[in-house]
């Protein structure tokens, strides 16, 4: 644990997160991400602390998604490091998980619910392996946190879009990790699982997880956050939400798409093509 | 007529069961290129004299991978890869066999399948190339199953996609070489996605899934060459005939999924 001390004294010159004695769950150091050849992400630094909850907020293509996908180890690169409990990426197993976009997500799939879940223990069962009862209880246990327990044999095709995402939620409890990305959980789901999604961050607050969570919807990331990354390909501000959204921050994140009333910001995110298509969200 | 019953069913039975990936992940297109690249690696073996089989082992593989690389690239997009490699090997594998002076017995085989001319050494080379490539099936069903199902979780739980893309590749390869003989160049990518296509209207599950196309694709395989000993026509047509019949069966009545289930439930 010597080793990335200087490391992390270094960085706190550009973190604007404060000063810790303990290594930094997750340390984002002049982080580089390119994707298909144009750079996405440029010179990010930050620092996450254990248990923190993060709301990243930004427009359209600002790499909200792009430092999701560098940050379980599907992006290289291009420079800089992540660092996790001091150690670069694929140190950890199973210490990251990720629940994608609905879009992501083949829905015609042959799969059921329970099988989803389960797959967020595969890494721990051993790929060649059969599941042990302490599997077992663990999927079991994640589904009933959720509420989706009486659809463990559905396919996931025939449920609807909230319980959709539950079963993603729930899988990615059952992998039991020390850091959960979200990536846009809110966008186009139903009041219940908005709720269901927001207990669950608290628990898992409790149980020291850190969580980073995409979304569109600010006045969420401001009221129900502690923290909040504002990014617009670069890092424009990091902190608490009474300190990030401030005219001036929003204005360079969102350009043109804010506007400035007396007193009041109205920030115009136009969702993009697709993402409010209906995947059986009941209204 | 008995090893020929054999080989069929083996080959109905592995074509079903390795198509379910060919279903579920869409890659029904790369099946048919990948069996119809298999005419220039057999025209080269037969030139040389060498064992037909390997020669289309080799061409099937070097199209899968050459697919791979094109598109990888970037450049290209997978389907368009897939439409230029496809033309490219079947006109070589055209231009190769109109070179040959005669026309062989062993190439029009090749091209139609040949069933009933299954020796017990063919027959035993078949049962266990299959036995090989379903046993795999089963090992590698877990790591298949979440890439197919999602690549970025297989990221996040560090798996080898690349590598397991290409073993699946390879699979896929062999069981069209080991089909052959059986269903022909022509018919290989039928059996590949009907029985599939068929179980996937019946199971919630790929495993379950797997079994039905097995099924499937094993009764095809007894029903078609039954049809074609009373009705006299070509073994391989028949038993896809037969897995088409099925696939209808299953598009109309099919619990949940099918067409009259859907009309009654509106």
């Amino acid at each position: 644990m010597a080793g990335h001390g200087s490391s992390t004294a270094a960085l706190l010159e550009a973190s604007p997160g404060g000063v810790s004695e303990e290594p930094a769950r997750l340390l984002l150091d002049h982080v580089n991400v390119s994707y298909g050849g144009v750079l996405v992400l440029e010179d990010l630094s930050c620092q996450i602390e254990h248990g923190d909850q993060v709301a990243i907020v930004g427009p359209n293509g600002a790499g909200k998604s792009t430092l999701f996908k560098a940050l379980v180890g599907l992006l290289p690169l291009r420079s800089g490091r992540i660092l996790i409990h001091g150690l670069p990426l694929g140190h950890h197993q199973d210490c990251v998980a990720y629940v994608p976009q609905r879009e992501e997500v083949d829905w015609r799939f042959p799969v059921t619910a329970r099988e989803v879940v389960m797959m967020g223990r595969f890494r721990r069962i051993g790929w060649l392996r059969r599941s042990r009862s302490l599997d077992e209880e663990a999927v079991q246990r994640a589904m009933h946190q959720l509420d989706i327990a009486d659809l463990s044999s559905r396919p996931i095709g025939e449920l609807s879009g909230g319980q959709q995402q539950r079963v993603f939620l729930a899988r990615a409890l059952a992998q039991e990790p020390h850091i959960l990305l979200l990536d846009e959980p809110f966008t186009a789901v139903d009041n219940p699982t908005q709720e269901a999604t927001l207990s669950m961050l608290d628990q898992l607050q409790r149980a020291g997880v850190t969580t980073l969570v995409s979304t569109h919807d600010l006045s969420l990331a401001s009221e129900r956050f502690p923290r909040v990354m504002l990014l617009n390909r670069r890092l424009v501000a990091f902190g608490p939400p009474a300190l990030v959204f401030r005219p001036e921050a929003i204005r360079r994140a969102f350009g043109g798409q804010a506007l400035f009333l007396d007193g009041a910001v109205v920030v115009d995110q136009c969702c993009p093509p697709g993402s409010h298509e209906d995947h059986g969200v009941k209204p | 007529m008995q090893r020929g019953m054999a080989a069929a069913v083996i080959v109905g039975i592995l074509c079903s069961v390795v198509g379910c990936y060919v279903v579920v992940r869409s890659m029904a297109f790369l099946g048919d290129a990948m069996a119809h690249a298999i005419l220039p690696g057999v025209a080269v073996a037969y030139l040389l004299q060498g064992n037909l089989m390997v020669g289309a082992l080799v061409a099937a593989i070097a199209v899968a991978l050459g697919i791979g690389f094109l598109s990888r690239s970037g450049m290209v997009r997978e389907d368009t890869a897939i439409g230029i490699l496809f033309a490219a090997a079947l006109s070589l594998g055209v231009a190769l066999i109109s070179s040959i002076q005669t026309y062989a017995v062993d190439l029009t085989h090749i091209l139609f399948g040949n069933v009933l001319g299954v020796t017990i050494s063919d027959l035993w080379l078949t049962g266990g190339l299959a036995l090989f490539v379903l046993a795999l099936v089963f090992i590698f069903f877990k790591p298949f199953l979440v890439v197919s199902f999602d690549p970025v979780l297989a990221a996040t739980l560090r798996l080898p996609v690349e590598l397991l893309r290409n073993l699946l590749l390879i699979l896929l390869a062999l069981t069209i070489v080991v089909s052959l003989q059986a269903v022909g160049v022509g018919l290989v990518a039928a059996m590949l996605v009907t029985p599939g296509a068929t179980a996937y209207l019946l199971a919630r599950r790929l495993s379950t899934m797997m079994i039905w196309a097995g099924a499937v694709g094993g009764f095809s395989s007894v029903a078609g060459l039954y049809l074609s000993y009373y009705a006299n026509i070509a073994s391989g047509a028949a038993v896809v005939l037969i897995a088409t019949a099925f696939f209808l069966l299953a598009f109309l009545f099919a619990p949940r999924r099918g067409w009259l289930w859907r009309l009654l439930k509106r």
